[in-house]
């Protein structure tokens, strides 16, 4: 019963929320690991573009809500989450178009790729403080709980419990859901083998006759997907603030790179290995230990490895690990 | 020739910008604004013999500053006698422990043990280090931080003048680039970028939380200043009197005087660096720091240590940014750990660099200048041009109030369309850098 206890609690403190951070991590982490594999550059404004979607889909779901537009139990943000998609992977061409395209042409070195991005992420932040404004905005209009801890503990009789939240369930699914179709989509479909072709080899791509151009602009409308699929999921679950996504970046760069830049799968393990030991390391285990251990070794402190304020220098501590002792990340990506 | 009077004429133009300021709003605006050119210029330069002596990619800028910051609030503020006596030792203690963890550290890291010893004692040392750090420190810094959290709650400083910690800013910097720099130079450009910019967020977190240094969030107000105050001018007769005579108003002379010695005290720093980072430039040193940046193979196949060289000019360029930090501390007359925003410290400095023309310290003093003038001027611009473009809408459509409330913002559009214009149709910037 004890042991129950205690693995309800690291599951409503650790797993779930875990979990649920990982998911939005990895599907951030992809798009920063695609423009990698294709464009060969670390792109500074994937968390701008994240913010971007969502804004986007904020902005629909106020206009559909004043038009009593809702989808029931769930947020919704969900049903507009299409249009702002397609928005995202219009300014992701744009960007492309007008940016990095000439670039591109011009064979430039890397790193004036990263300034550029540096640029695009300077504009995109003035253009959604512009439209939207710096402030908070809570748009989760939804059913908070599926169950929460209270129904949990009445139906299992434990002393302990664990809640799970519709966002976390909409986050982890669609997770799911969308690498399974990214994964399909590269390893079976044409498109996605001349983009796995063009990564691997550019010149002997362009041989065998695939498009450049098609390629790329398929990667930043693909990548601006997958960031506002993580924008929104990211403000459903918390909260909408355009200040949060430069500091995201941190951890998304982590993730792709402690998986391997430039490999998907490691992109998306990448993203749960950092969510977790984010919260791993600063979880007070002093009531998990309470349960576990005899009564005479109860603990007194805290059993606090790292204060919660320090979640971000986890992944950054990760980071640096990794790049020491294994650069390639864990799959083995590409180095930079 | 040619070059002179360009330079010349772009310096002039920027002479003219700060005059029409200080005619149409008023000198003591444009001096302000001067005086942050002038940090801004400091700090561009400290970019520049990164970025632009050896192309070393360095994203960790407002860390720096804001260790810069630190150090003015642990020089200059008056020591708090109570909480030293409270958690002084504890403290104490705690750094002896860290630093006896790093030199054991080092001695196994550089001992002829075997791979399998090292693999164990490195993680014992770590949590024997973090165990008693927990044990000692936690109890004192929590007896630190209750002392009167309102007013205090911090250990101060040594309250020395703040002039001596724009010195002690930049060595803090240089130690702690020293050691990013051993950890993260190896790494190619973009893991680089990547690392500098995980560093500068840990340490802005450490001084966001650690109360105890730095008071956190709640801020540091009140640091001395190195120049007189206002009020003191406005009291003493000699001031009065001047003023009298020249029939200048009193309260804004006395201002502009303030603003006025500031402006010396930063232009002595500014030309000091400026003219030895010209001399560096110019010397075989610095034709070296190119020769690795332009081709790194090859110079280390002339027997340049170019690991070395590059530690070199990390150290060199990170102490520069904490000491524009430790000014800029000391302008403000507070720290607060909350204003220190990658957007702003970051890549603003970047871009003054790259708009003034990497590897050209004359292109970072005028990138300097003219992207902050820009970054400041950009509010006032920003609200005319969205009134002028939503004065067909009526007073109170919502969207135009959003927008005019918003205007101030266009300030990132602006610097993110002139990096990339900048980046796209003269790369090499103003002054583009010399053979």
């Amino acid at each position: 019963m004890d042991f129950l206890n205690a693995l309800a609690l690291i599951t409503n403190y650790i797993l779930l929320p875990g979990f649920t951070y990982g998911s939005q991590l990895a599907l951030g982490a992809l798009g920063v690991t695609l423009i990698y594999a294709v464009l060969r550059f670390s792109n500074f404004a994937h968390g701008e573009l994240m913010s971007f979607g969502a804004m986007i889909c904020i902005l629909f779901t106020w206009l559909g809500q004043s038009y009593g537009i809702n989808f029931g139990i769930l947020p919704t943000a969900l049903i507009f989450l299409p249009i702002a998609i397609g928005f995202t992977a219009l300014y992701c061409f744009f960007i492309e178009k007008f940016v990095f395209a000439y670039y591109r042409r011009k064979k430039s070195d890397p790193i004036i790729f990263l300034i550029a991005s540096i640029g695009v992420m300077f504009f995109t932040a003035g253009l959604i403080r512009f439209i939207i404004g710096p402030s908070d905005q809570n748009f989760n209009d939804g059913v908070r709980f599926i169950f929460n801890v209270r129904e949990f503990k009445a139906f299992t009789g434990l002393d302990e419990g664990f809640g799970l939240k519709t966002s976390q369930a909409i986050t982890i699914l669609t997770t799911i859901i969308l690498c399974s179709i990214l994964f399909v989509f590269l390893n079976k479909t044409r498109t996605g083998k001349s983009m796995r072709a063009f990564s691997d080899n550019e010149d002997l791509a362009l041989l065998s006759g695939i498009d450049p151009n098609k390629v790329v602009l398929l990667t930043w409308v693909i990548a601006g997907g997958l960031a506002t699929f993580a924008g929104v999921l990211y403000g459903l679950d918390k909260i909408y603030k355009p200040f949060i996504f430069l500091q995201m970046l941190l951890p998304i760069f982590s993730a792709a790179i402690v998986g391997g830049v430039g490999n998907p799968i490691g992109a998306v393990v990448g993203g749960y290995v950092i969510a977790l030991s984010e919260l791993f390391v600063t979880f007070a285990y002093r009531k998990v230990l309470a349960y576990l251990l005899p009564e005479s070794m109860e603990p007194s402190g805290m059993m606090q490895f790292l204060s919660t304020d320090y979640k971000f220098a986890v992944s950054f501590i990760i980071l640096v690990i990794v790049l020491i002792v294994r650069p390639t990340g864990i799959f083995r990506g590409q180095t930079i | 020739m040619n070059d002179v009077l360009r330079r010349s004429l772009v310096f002039s133009t920027f002479a003219v910008a700060i005059v029409f300021i200080g005619f149409l709003q008023s000198w003591n605006v444009a001096l302000g604004i001067f005086n942050l050119c002038l940090i801004s210029a400091t700090m561009a330069l400290g970019v520049n013999i990164q970025l632009g002596y050896a192309g070393i990619f360095n994203a960790g800028v407002m860390g720096f500053a804001a260790l810069g910051g630190l150090s003015a609030v642990i020089i200059s503020y008056k020591p708090v006698s109570e909480t030293i006596s409270l958690g002084g030792l504890g403290i104490l203690i705690c750094i002896l422990i860290l630093l006896l963890g790093s030199v054991l550290g080092v001695i196994v890291y550089k001992s002829n043990l075997s791979q399998a010893y090292k693999k164990i004692l490195f993680p014992l040392i770590i949590i024997v280090v973090l165990l008693l750090l927990n044990l000692i420190g936690a109890p004192a810094v929590e007896r630190i931080e209750a002392f009167e959290p309102a007013a205090s709650g911090f250990l101060g400083g040594f309250g020395l003048p703040i002039i001596l910690s724009w010195i002690v800013g930049g060595v803090i910097a240089g130690l702690v680039a020293y050691l990013i720099g051993k950890i993260t130079l190896g790494l190619r450009s973009d893991y680089l970028a990547i690392a500098t910019l995980g560093i500068a967020e840990v340490i802005i977190y450490i001084l966001k939380n650690e109360d105890w240094l730095t008071r956190g969030v709640k801020n540091v107000n009140g640091l001395p200043r190195p120049v007189p105050y206002e009020i003191d001018l406005q009291e003493s007769t000699w001031f009065i009197e001047l003023c009298q005579n020249f029939g200048f108003p009193l309260v804004e002379t006395s201002s502009i005087v303030v603003k006025l010695s500031y402006c010396f005290l930063f232009s002595i720093v500014v030309l000091t660096l400026f003219i030895l980072s010209e001399v560096a430039l110019k010397s075989p040193w610095g034709r070296m720091m190119r020769a690795i940046r332009d081709n790194e193979i090859s110079a280390r196949a002339m027997g340049k240590n170019v690991k070395a060289r590059h530690l070199e000019i990390f150290i060199l360029g990170s102490a520069i940014i904490g000491l524009a930090g430790a000014m800029l501390t000391t302008l403000e007359g507070q720290f607060t750990p909350t204003t220190y925003q990658p957007l702003r410290f970051t890549f603003t400095v970047w871009v003054m660099v790259i708009i003034g023309g990497t590897g050209n310290n004359y292109g970072s003093l005028i990138g300097g200048f003219l992207v902050w003038f820009l970054w400041v001027e950009a509010e006032p611009l920003g609200l005319y041009l969205v009134e002028l473009i939503t004065s067909p809408l009526s007073e109170t459509n919502p969207l135009r109030i959003q927008l005019i409330t918003n205007a101030a913002h266009m300030r990132y559009m602006m610097m993110g369309l002139l990096l990339l214009l900048v980046l796209r149709f003269a790369p090499k910037g103003i002054f583009p850098e010399g053979r």
